[in-house]
């Protein structure tokens, strides 16, 4: 008997290799474009991201057209106009931690730490270095970041009729609770 | 029955040594990029195990909630209301002394009001025998991205009575009020076949509670046929026929060909039609002027929209 356990144990331990990685369907990021003219601001509450306490790997993904606006029509023009949605359904990142040292999951706090990887939105991908929070708690991390993206980089066409509408650079900020798996 | 533990172990110590050395052989052979991939992927397995996943409903088939002169599928969204303004001017062979039509304009004005996203009401007072209006627009089918229904439907419905002053009748005959009275039913079926290309056919129900002359009847059926081609983000060319089953003399069918012009808040849409109402029961069965003719009309739909009631994530 045992030696049931043992195996048991074992098969157990197994499994503990992959509990190392921390995951939401529901992360919120939001973002906010601020001219003397109009602000705009949007958020997507169905944020999905995963990761991966063990190698520091961190990944999002979310649909564009799940960003919700304060007005129809801004909303509409963001998907037609500007994201093109049917054609780019999706913005990832695909990342790392690079100080994942700093982070110690099995201790509550919160830690400053800097994402690097790579953006893509508009079909377009950028290299980006996003500095942020990561905060434990219990089983749970919590991801903190705001940076700033400028629509130019990302071949994002502003007319010039709403030049003075639309910011230059748009602040983005994510704010999602991650669970363990 | 000893044996069954003893193996048991053995395969799980194998298993486990196994597991973990490809784990760190495939980790030296694996890229980054690789390892997120991997993690993406556990995003995707979840995503579609889920079920409570939102269907990706196809969105923006139209530009605005009307086609040229008939309406779209479109809704207004929950919250928003919608000001109208519509032009329908005189025909172009006017000739410069009636400046191509300009001088003369039937105006509608109307309101709409998304109550939920699914349904809208409206109102409106058109020029043409000054007619008040009130219409119901629901959703009945939406669209699904990739696989699923295949297409939107929806029901137009609307009810309407004219203004003009009672015709003068002979002693002891009244003039009901239920004579002034318009009724149609309309549904909506429409597929946006890709980004640039959207169809839409509008089978059609018309009752007159009163017909001008008894050669006329008091129910009229009709097939609308529409679409819209989009020529760049914030243009697109439309178009729009109504084929009437109960054909007549002294009326035609009703042929537009429109132009949306998206700027930051409004939506022009522009026109060239052979109708100069804007009311279902005016245009589609009552429209007398003829594209060979010369009956042609340039006319205008302007919507500018205003958020009444904030999105729940704004609240």
């Amino acid at each position: 008997m045992k030696k049931v356990v043992l195996a048991l144990l074992l098969i157990g331990g197994g499994a503990n290799v992959y509990a190392q990685k921390y995951m939401t369907r529901t992360g919120k990021v939001s973002f906010f474009s601020s001219t003397p003219m109009e602000n705009i601001s949007a958020v997507n509450n169905e944020a999905g991201s995963v990761l991966d306490s063990k190698t520091g790997d961190v990944v999002f993904q979310i649909a564009i057209k799940s960003f919700k606006f304060e007005k129809a029509l801004m909303e509409e023009h963001f998907n037609e106009n500007y994201m093109e949605s049917d054609k780019f359904p999706k913005s990832e990142f695909k990342g790392k931690v690079t100080d994942l040292s700093k982070v110690n999951f099995a201790k509550d706090g919160k830690y400053d730490v800097t994402a690097a990887g790579k953006l893509t939105m508009h079909g377009v991908t950028k290299d980006v270095s996003i500095p942020g929070t990561i905060t434990v708690k219990g089983n749970q991390a919590i991801l903190n970041a705001k940076f700033k993206v400028k629509p130019q980089d990302y071949k994002i066409k502003i007319p010039s009729m709403v030049e003075n509408k639309i910011a230059k650079e748009i602040e983005v900020t994510v704010n999602s609770i991650l669970d363990k798996k | 029955m000893r044996i069954i533990p003893a193996i048991l172990l053995a395969a799980s110590v194998f298993a486990t040594n196994a597991v973990s050395a490809q784990d760190g052989k495939s980790k030296k052979a694996k890229t980054e990029a690789e390892e997120s991939d991997d993690l993406m992927d556990m995003l995707d397995e979840e995503d579609q195990g889920s079920a409570t996943k939102k269907k990706p409903y196809t969105t923006a088939t139209f530009k605005t909630s009307r086609l040229v002169n008939g309406h779209s599928i479109e809704n207004t969204a929950k919250g928003v209301l919608d000001f109208k303004v519509n032009h329908r001017f005189g025909a172009l062979d006017g000739g410069f002394s009636n400046f191509f039509g300009l001088d003369n304009a039937n105006t509608m004005i109307g309101f709409d009001y998304g109550v939920t996203d699914w349904l809208t009401l409206g109102f409106s007072r058109s020029t043409y025998e000054k007619e008040y209006l009130g219409y119901v627009k629901a959703k009945i089918l939406r669209q699904v991205d990739k696989g699923g229904m295949p297409i939107s439907l929806s029901y137009y419905g609307n009810t309407s009575v004219q203004g003009m002053a009672a015709p003068t009748l002979p002693a002891g005959q009244e003039y009901h009020f239920s004579n002034r009275m318009f009724y149609v039913n309309q549904l909506l079926v429409a597929r946006k076949f890709n980004q640039w290309l959207s169809v839409q056919l509008m089978p059609t129900h018309i009752h007159y509670n009163l017909v001008p002359t008894t050669a006329e009847p008091n129910d009229i059926f009709a097939m609308g046929v529409g679409g819209r081609f989009k020529l760049s983000n914030r243009v697109s060319i439309n178009a729009e026929y109504y084929y009437r089953f109960n054909e007549l003399n002294g009326y035609s069918n009703s042929l537009s060909l429109g132009c949306d012009i998206e700027t930051g808040g409004h939506v022009f849409q522009l026109m060239l039609t052979n109708a100069t109402a804007m009311t279902e029961r005016a245009f589609i069965g009552q429209t007398v002027n003829q594209w060979g003719d010369g009956g042609i009309h340039f006319g205008f739909n302007i919507s500018r929209v205003f958020t009444i009631v904030k999105p729940k994530e704004f609240k």
